[in-house]
Order: C-alpha cells, then sequence, then structure tokens
C-alpha cells in the first residue's frame, strides 16, 4: 500500500536525485535566442557559430569543462527575462550569452546586476543597451559602426546627395544618426530621410518617393530578412537604371539571404564587419565547419557573433584559471585582443563594446554564387556615440 | 503622381484577392474565419515550394496554389469546420486563431523562420514607362489577373445557378434544404473557393509582401479592415474597400511617409464612423 509517508518519501528521493549536481569542474554557459517566432533565423545563426567553436576548440576551457544551456525566448523580452533568471538561479550558469534583439537585451540588465554575471551579446546592437549593466560585454556591433564607414566611403567616392532609408526603430534610429553625422562632417547633403515601419509589408511607396528626389544615392538599413524584399523591390522600380547607387549596411546583403535575391544584388556596395568571402585561414575552417554542421547553411554576420562569444568566454575562463566570479570574468574579457573569422577585434576596456574593422564590399559573382567581396578596409572602428 | 495611383491599385487589388474569401466565409457563411491568412500563406509557400525545389515555372505555381489550397480548404471544412458552423462566433474565433498558430509553428518546423524569396520570370521583372508614368510590369499583371478574376467571381455568385444556390443556403438554410439544395454541399465547396482564393492571393503576395512563418498574423489586421470597411454583403464592398485602402496606404507613405503606416487605420476608423456597417451593407442582414 502507498502511505502518504511512502509517497513523500519517494518523491523526495527522486527530486533530489534529479537536481543537477554542482560538480565544480563543469561550467554552464546560458545561451539564450529566438530559435522560434519572426526572428529564428538570428538564434539558428548564432547557434551555429557556437556550435562550430565547441567543434573545433574542444568543450575545456581553464580547465574546465563546458555546457552549454540553450533557452529559446521566441524573441520576447519578457520571456527572455524569465529564462535569464531561471538560468541563474536553477541551472547555475555562470555566463550568459545570446540576445537576439535590444529589448531582448535590456530586459536581463536587473538580472545581471543582481547576480553579477557576465552576459556576452552576440547579436543586438544598439548603443544605450551598454550602459545598463557593468556586465555586459559585446561581439556583435557597436551600434552604427557599420554605418559611419560608408558614410565616408561614399563622399570620397563621389556620392554627395545621399537619401536615407532605415527601419523606423532603435538600431534603425542609431544607424540612421551615425550616417547622417559623419557623412554632413565629410561635406554631404541629406537630401531626405526617409522611416519606414518595421512592419511594411510593400516599400514601393518609399522608394517612388526616393527616385522623385533623384539624389546620388540612397544609404539604406532595413533587418536582414526585410532586406531581400527591399532589394527585389528596388531593381523592380528601375532606381538603379534612373543613376541612383545603392549603398547600405550588410544587413541587406545578409550571407543567409544572398543567393536567394541573386542578380538583383549584384553591385551594391555594403559596409559590415563580417563576410563569408572574407579571406583568412580562420574564416576558412569557420565556413568549413558550419556548412559541414548546419546542413550547407553558409554563415552570416550574426553567427560569427555567437563564434567570437564563445571565444571570449574560453579565453575569459583561460585567464581567471577556471574561476567562475562573474566580476573577475568581466574584468579579464575588457581589453582582450584576438583573430576572428572577421579580422582582428578587441573589447574596448572602457565600454566593454567591440572594436573592430569595418570593410566595403560589393556583391559579385564567385563561381556560381554571389558573395560580398571586401575591397577597402577601415580600421578599428568604435562605437561613434560611446564618446558622447 | 499617376505611378502612385497605380501602385496603389495594385496594392489594393492584391489585399482584395488575399481578403475576399474571407468576405465569403465572414459574409456569406457568417463564419468568423481568422486562419484566412494560414490558407494564403499556404498558398504562398506551395508557390515557394514548386519554383525553388522543383524548378517549375511561376505561371504553373498560380492555379496549383489556389488548387491545393482549395484542397486543404474542403478537408478541413469537412473535418473540422463545419462542425462550428452553428457555434457561437467566440467559439469560432478560438479555433480559428488555434488554428493560426498551429499552422505557423508547422510551417516554422519544415520550412525555418527565414524570408522566402522567389525569382519571378524576366518578362514580369522590372518597368516600363508608359507617357511618363512608371509602370511596373508585375504589378500590372497583378491588376489584369485580380480584375478578371473579381469581373468572373461577381457573375459566378449573381448569375449562375451555383450563386443563387450560395446566396438562398445562407439567406435560410432550412427552406433551402427543402427546396432540394444540397446547403452542405454548396457549402464546403464555398469555402474550398475561399480558401483557394487566398491561396492564390499568397502565391501572387510572395514577391510584394514577402513570406514567413508569422504571414497570418502579419496580414490578418489588413483581411479584417478590408472586410469591415466593405461590408460583408456583396463582392463589390470588400473590393472597393480594398482598393481605397490599397491607395490610401500607398500616396500615405508616398506623401506623409512619417505618419504613412497609420493613413489605413485612419481611413477605417473614418468610414466606421459614417458607416457603421461598411460601404455596402446588407439590408436586414445579420
Amino acid at each position: 500500500m502507498i502511505t502518504r509517508r511512502l509517497f513523500i518519501a519517494t518523491t523526495m528521493v527522486a527530486a533530489l536525485a534529479a537536481t543537477p549536481s554542482l560538480a565544480q569542474d563543469v561550467v554552464k554557459i546560458g545561451l539564450v535566442l529566438p530559435m522560434t517566432g519572426p526572428f529564428a533565423s538570428t538564434g539558428r545563426q548564432v547557434e551555429a557559430g557556437v556550435r562550430a567553436y565547441m567543434a573545433l576548440h574542444g568543450d575545456t576551457a581553464g580547465g574546465k569543462k563546458i555546457e552549454v544551456v540553450l533557452r529559446d525566448d521566441a524573441g520576447t523580452a519578457d520571456q527572455t527575462r524569465r529564462i535569464a533568471q531561471e538560468l541563474v538561479v536553477n541551472e547555475g550558469v555562470s555566463m550568459l550569452m545570446g540576445f537576439g534583439l535590444t529589448p531582448l537585451a535590456m530586459s536581463v540588465a536587473p538580472v545581471l546586476n543582481q547576480a553579477k554575471i557576465p552576459a556576452i551579446i552576440t547579436s543586438a546592437t544598439t548603443s544605450a543597451i551598454m550602459k545598463q549593466s557593468e556586465y555586459f560585454v559585446r561581439t556583435s556591433m557597436a551600434g552604427p559602426q557599420s554605418a559611419v564607414p560608408v558614410a565616408t566611403w561614399a563622399v570620397e567616392n563621389g556620392l554627395k546627395r545621399v537619401v536615407t532609408l532605415v527601419t523606423d526603430y532603435g538600431p534603425g534610429h542609431d544607424i540612421e544618426k551615425g550616417f547622417t553625422d559623419q557623412f554632413k562632417k565629410e561635406g554631404g547633403e541629406i537630401v531626405e530621410a526617409v522611416r519606414v515601419p518595421l512592419q511594411n509589408p510593400d516599400f514601393a511607396p518609399f522608394l517612388q518617393r526616393v527616385r522623385d528626389a533623384k539624389p546620388d544615392a540612397i544609404f539604406v538599413f532595413v533587418p536582414s530578412g526585410v532586406g531581400s524584399v527591399f532589394m527585389k523591390q528596388f531593381a523592380d522600380r528601375g532606381l538603379a537604371d534612373a543613376g541612383i547607387k545603392l549603398i547600405a549596411t550588410g544587413d541587406v546583403t545578409d550571407d543567409d539571404l544572398l543567393n536567394a535575391i541573386g542578380d538583383p544584388a549584384l553591385g551594391v556596395i555594403t559596409g559590415h564587419f563580417y563576410s563569408a568571402n572574407h579571406d583568412s585561414p580562420e574564416n576558412k575552417a569557420y565556413v568549413e565547419q558550419v556548412k559541414k554542421a548546419a546542413n550547407n547553411m553558409r554563415p552570416n554576420f550574426m553567427s560569427v557573433g555567437g563564434y567570437d562569444a564563445m571565444h571570449l568566454a574560453y579565453a575569459a575562463l583561460e585567464k581567471t584559471g577556471g574561476d567562475t566570479d562573474g566580476t573577475k570574468l568581466v574584468e579579464a574579457m575588457k581589453g582582450m585582443e584576438w583573430t576572428s573569422p572577421r579580422g582582428s577585434i578587441s573589447i574596448d576596456p572602457a565600454t566593454r563594446d567591440i572594436v573592430q574593422d569595418i570593410y566595403i564590399r560589393e556583391v559579385k559573382k564567385v563561381g556560381d554564387e554571389l558573395y560580398n567581396v571586401e575591397f577597402t578596409t577601415y580600421e578599428k572602428i568604435k562605437d561613434p556615440f560611446a564618446a558622447q | 503622381m499617376l505611378t502612385i495611383l497605380f501602385d496603389g491599385i495594385a496594392y489594393g487589388m492584391l489585399l482584395f484577392v488575399l481578403a475576399c474569401g474571407l468576405s465569403i466565409t465572414l459574409g456569406l457563411m457568417n463564419f468568423v474565419n481568422l486562419a484566412h491568412g494560414a490558407f494564403a500563406m499556404a498558398g504562398g509557400y506551395i508557390t515557394v515550394i514548386m519554383m525553388n525545389r522543383y524548378g517549375l515555372s511561376f505561371y504553373w505555381c498560380l492555379p496549383a496554389a489556389f488548387l491545393v489550397t482549395a484542397l486543404i480548404g474542403v478537408l478541413l471544412e469537412r473535418t473540422l469546420y463545419r462542425r462550428l458552423y452553428k457555434s457561437s462566433h467566440l467559439d469560432q474565433v478560438l479555433f480559428s486563431i488555434g488554428l493560426v498558430f498551429m499552422s505557423i509553428a508547422a510551417v516554422d518546423y519544415f520550412m525555418g523562420g527565414q524570408q522566402q524569396l522567389i525569382s519571378l520570370p524576366p518578362e514580369l521583372r522590372g518597368r516600363f514607362d508608359f507617357f511618363g508614368v512608371g509602370i511596373g510590369r508585375y504589378r500590372l499583371f497583378i491588376i489584369v489577373l485580380c480584375a478578371a478574376l473579381t469581373i468572373a467571381l461577381q457573375l459566378a455568385l449573381t448569375r449562375t445557378r451555383f450563386g443563387s444556390q450560395l446566396r438562398a443556403a445562407v439567406d435560410d438554410g432550412r427552406v433551402a434544404r427543402g427546396l432540394g439544395i444540397n446547403v452542405s454541399v454548396v457549402f464546403a465547396l464555398t469555402f474550398a473557393l475561399g480558401s483557394g482564393l487566398a491561396g492564390l492571393g499568397g502565391a501572387l503576395g510572395t514577391e510584394i509582401l514577402g513570406l514567413d512563418p508569422n504571414f497570418p498574423l502579419k496580414f490578418l489586421i489588413y483581411f479584417m479592415i478590408v472586410v469591415t470597411v466593405g461590408g460583408t454583403s456583396s463582392i463589390t464592398g470588400p473590393f472597393v474597400a480594398a482598393l481605397l485602402l490599397g491607395i490610401a496606404d500607398v500616396a500615405g507613405k508616398y506623401y506623409v511617409p512619417q505618419a504613412g503606416a497609420f493613413i489605413i487605420y485612419g481611413v477605417m476608423i473614418l468610414v466606421l464612423i459614417l458607416r457603421p456597417h461598411g460601404l455596402f451593407a446588407r439590408e436586414g442582414g445579420r
């Protein structure tokens, strides 16, 4: 017979057995990404980057075994925060990683401040995030980092009258301001600044407006999925034939989607921190590993953020000798320099943000496939807003 | 100026094809089918799969998208929807919104969450100038196709035997049955037609609106606006409403881009204040 006492005793034993053993030689890293929902492709890419790093560099760092706990927040901020809290309290993770969008990253700041645990941002880019917590470190991109060199390049190449077109949300505003400030400083003229709603199905009216304004070029920032729709409509409306050049940040010619966009993308000039075509042994090994592990998927700039986040975590653990104290880890991360598949990068000790080279690239056919081919480099670009 | 009008009409036509199936189920069959967008999405994905995996021509994809989606429509109607014809509207809403979430998760699982792209045949790409008015070829194609479709649909509903059977079945199902009309078959066919049109709209819209698993939710609001503004009495109502909204949306985004996204809602509110039952309300309708 099952008495109440027996029932309680057995459930307690079962519960104890199920509790994860807090072995000291395992370091857990909580990876929080949007694996479902509209931003699932971000999650997929970052995860591929993280897995590629572990496949290439093993699963030990600083004498500890690294274990990644992946959780899906579906791209909603309240879930991100709840998951982060659970990971810290129940799973006992020593570091957090991921965060696909600015609001998702923002939402975990209070958790970090209280738990004193570092969080490495692999995707979200706005400048404002880093001020929210001393425990944020970033390996994706710092604010309008990629837009500023595009402005310089445009003026140097005789594009003086430009219309900007950005998506109307945080990163879009950052990039618009970054580009505009630099462009005006170099002596260019912004003819018009157009902001497109985030949920925008049809670009036609906005593009017609740009066409009628007759600028030398249009500078564009839209999130990568929408970017491909934009590219096609840009080509269809014949803006290129009207003599309007398209310059953009690399989100528009996302490596993941570039081949699907097809020929309309040819000749587009973009500025960004990573191209799968980057010529270095590190990048070759990386691209090969991702393609092998993830069903021939080409890594994009999101995935390289995940790869470098893992590198940073490993390197910080090596430096602390396996000490998982959050504050010490963040200290260790500051000023770290290494060669990533994207080129040489470092973490600014003052802002904990990434300092990296920005490449100006043109979309070209390499073999049968389209790639962003890098042709000019602007070295060691910092977040232009951080100094303000 | 005329280019804007042209783009607006094309956009409105597209909205009409996407939404008219909903106005059929909602207006004629009195069923609140929020899963309508899921059928449109199905049409879009059928096109993407046929074109990108099997390399079939875009022109074959359009009828295929219509037929396959219509077939899915019949299947679901026979197995699920018909049980809810007599239920309250709240039950219908809950049921169909559940279907939407299931379809989103299923598509995400099988096709991935990324944006799907197709390449149109070359003769539909680009644009040409017609007396100074820039005409996009694909948009022209949409306008011609949708105009033909609208006329056919209007004739079918008002001038054919099936049309009158349907209207009879809707107005008084019991009497219609008494007169020997097989009401349940009529409803099934109508539902199939509505779903098929949504599928066709989805296939046509892939190029302009983009396609990802969140399509049904993203465009649900647009469908609802078209149907509410147009009223549910006929095909003409939603048609005029879709054109009006398409033109207002495109023109608004062109002339006042700061407020562009809100114009469409402004128009809706205005129309509903002036004519609470939509532009063309049915006398004594339910």
